[in-house]
């Protein structure tokens, strides 16, 4: 770390802290004796409280004296050993984070060969095989309780606008290389606002439209106009003629009882005026193929138990 | 015994104060003021840049709300860290924090490599009522966010300048156009989502 502008700096900082050093052992050493006048008792301190009540000027106990004196020894070996004095490395080298032999690369290196083996054993099969094993699974379950609760929820179930990852519905796929794909690049949902486009009236056609390809109750005459507005405004490009979805891109399935925002006719209208942009992060960079390759076998075996 | 050393600094104020005044500086000289002539403390890792309009006026809300009683921006060097929050922090990565917010205390997660984790929607429902999202959360809501800036956000980046951050005057001129219109929570959420990123880049 030590990485002065110039070598004033490391003059200054050994120097500072030699003078200190030396200046503690001169005032330990020059107090360890209290002062004695000509017969051998200890002097007076001078001070005299309620007429003839004196105090002798004795030194410090000597335990006492001697853990200062313990101090100043641990500050020498201290700074030998570690750095610290100036651009001194201590003899051992010792570094938290620099270099191949710094603590944090030696605790990376023996977690590398503890916990590698085990990664690389699993990254080599095939999913379905992962999601059945209850090792791995266990490792899915811890690391996705650490990356993934946050939106999907500590049970996988998911949160308003993030999606249930425990039930058979996929936005984009539940095949186990499809899960891992989305986890590895990451999603960028992309339903487009039409608020401009229908007018409020408009979306709530719609909405009523898109409620009773589920079943919903609705304003059969509103869905009847919805339905013409559906094709006439291009959402059939994505969820289908029949409102099935596309999960090559992402788009959902309107006929089942599966939904991202809330089905009340009022989140539907308000997804359909402003649109909707899910994301999901791509982990490729952070995790790696190793992790995600548990991640995915996991998330697979939400579904396929 | 004529009057001793002790006695004689005891007894004149003067040189007590000139002699305590050094006494208590030795720590500070040796531990603190040789860390502004190193390197890796005032050189900007590759790839830094200083914060953006937004963004800074999402760093002052952060400040306002205290979340720095909560939440870390200092990831250390251990592997139960950087296999939690990603690469160990830098020195570098806070030239141009003022002050740094790296906190002591984590009731809540480190956040200095927050930045492109969640979405910026997750942290617009999160920040409105944490349990939305994260049921288990003791994270206190702040639903008061989402209300306009009001800051003259020109004047705090003048001021950084002055210590050191490199705004441009073409910066300093639009940052109040740039953040006009905006909320609170935008500039939270901005400020969250650039937060750790300058290293990753350079990865």
């Amino acid at each position: 770390m030590a990485d002065f502008v110039s070598g004033f700096w490391n003059m200054w900082v050994m120097v500072l802290v030699a003078l200190s050093l030396l200046f503690c052992v001169f005032v330990l050493a020059s107090n360890m004796k209290g002062e004695k006048n000509a017969s051998g008792e200890a002097e007076l301190h001078g001070h005299v409280w309620d007429e003839n009540l004196c105090e002798y000027n004795n030194p410090l106990p000597r335990w006492w004296m001697y853990l200062f004196w313990i101090t100043i020894f641990f500050a020498v070996a201290y700074m030998t050993v570690f750095p610290g004095f100036g651009n001194t490395k201590g003899i051992f080298g010792w570094s938290s984070a620099h270099g191949e032999n710094s603590q944090y690369a030696r605790e990376m290196k023996a977690a590398e060969e503890k916990y590698g083996p085990i990664f690389a054993k699993y990254q080599s099969q095939d999913l379905k095989a992962v999601a059945a094993d209850p090792e791995a699974k266990a490792m899915g379950q811890r690391m996705f309780l650490t990356y993934c609760a946050q939106c999907h929820g500590s049970d996988a179930r998911g949160a308003k606008g993030f999606p249930n990852l425990a039930d058979s519905d996929w936005l984009y796929g539940g095949a186990p290389d499809t899960i891992k794909a989305t986890i590895l690049d990451g999603r960028q949902g992309m339903m487009p606002p039409f608020g401009a486009a229908v007018g409020a009236e408009g979306a709530k056609d719609l909405a009523n439209y898109v409620r009773s390809l589920s079943g919903l109750s609705h304003d059969s005459a509103r869905a009847q106009k919805g339905s013409e507005l559906f094709v006439q405004n291009g959402c059939v490009g994505c969820h289908g003629m029949d409102g099935t979805g596309n999960q090559a891109i992402g788009a959902p399935n309107l006929t089942d009882k599966v939904w991202l925002y809330g089905s009340s006719e009022a989140t539907v209208i308000e997804t359909v005026t402003n649109g909707r942009q899910g994301k999901m992060p791509a982990w490729k960079d952070f995790l790696g193929d190793a992790k995600v390759h548990l991640l995915a076998a996991y998330v697979y075996s939400l579904s396929n138990k | 015994m004529a009057q001793s050393k002790h006695e004689f600094i005891e007894k004149s104020v003067g040189w007590m104060i000139v002699l305590t005044l050094l006494t208590v500086s030795v720590g500070g000289l040796v531990e603190i003021v040789p860390l502004f002539f190193q390197k890796s403390t005032t050189t900007p890792v590759e790839g830094l840049k200083p914060y953006d309009a937004l963004q800074l006026a999402g760093r002052d809300v952060y400040v306002r709300e205290g979340c720095y009683n909560c939440h870390s921006q200092m990831i250390r060097p251990f592997r139960a860290e950087t296999e939690r929050y990603g690469h160990y922090s830098v020195a570098g990565e806070f030239v141009y924090d003022h002050p740094f917010q790296w906190g002591s205390k984590r009731t809540g997660p480190d956040l200095h490599r927050v930045g492109g984790r969640y979405s910026d929607e997750w942290h617009r429902v999160h920040l409105n009522n944490p349990r939305d999202v994260v049921p288990e959360s003791n994270m206190p809501a702040f639903p008061w966010l989402d209300r306009p800036l009001d800051t003259d956000i020109a004047a705090r980046m003048q001021a950084l300048r002055k210590v050191g951050v490199p705004y441009t005057d073409e910066q300093i001129a639009a940052a109040n156009d740039a953040i006009n219109g905006k909320s609170e929570l935008d500039a939270v959420v901005a400020y969250l989502q650039g937060l750790g990123t300058a290293l990753k880049r350079v990865q």
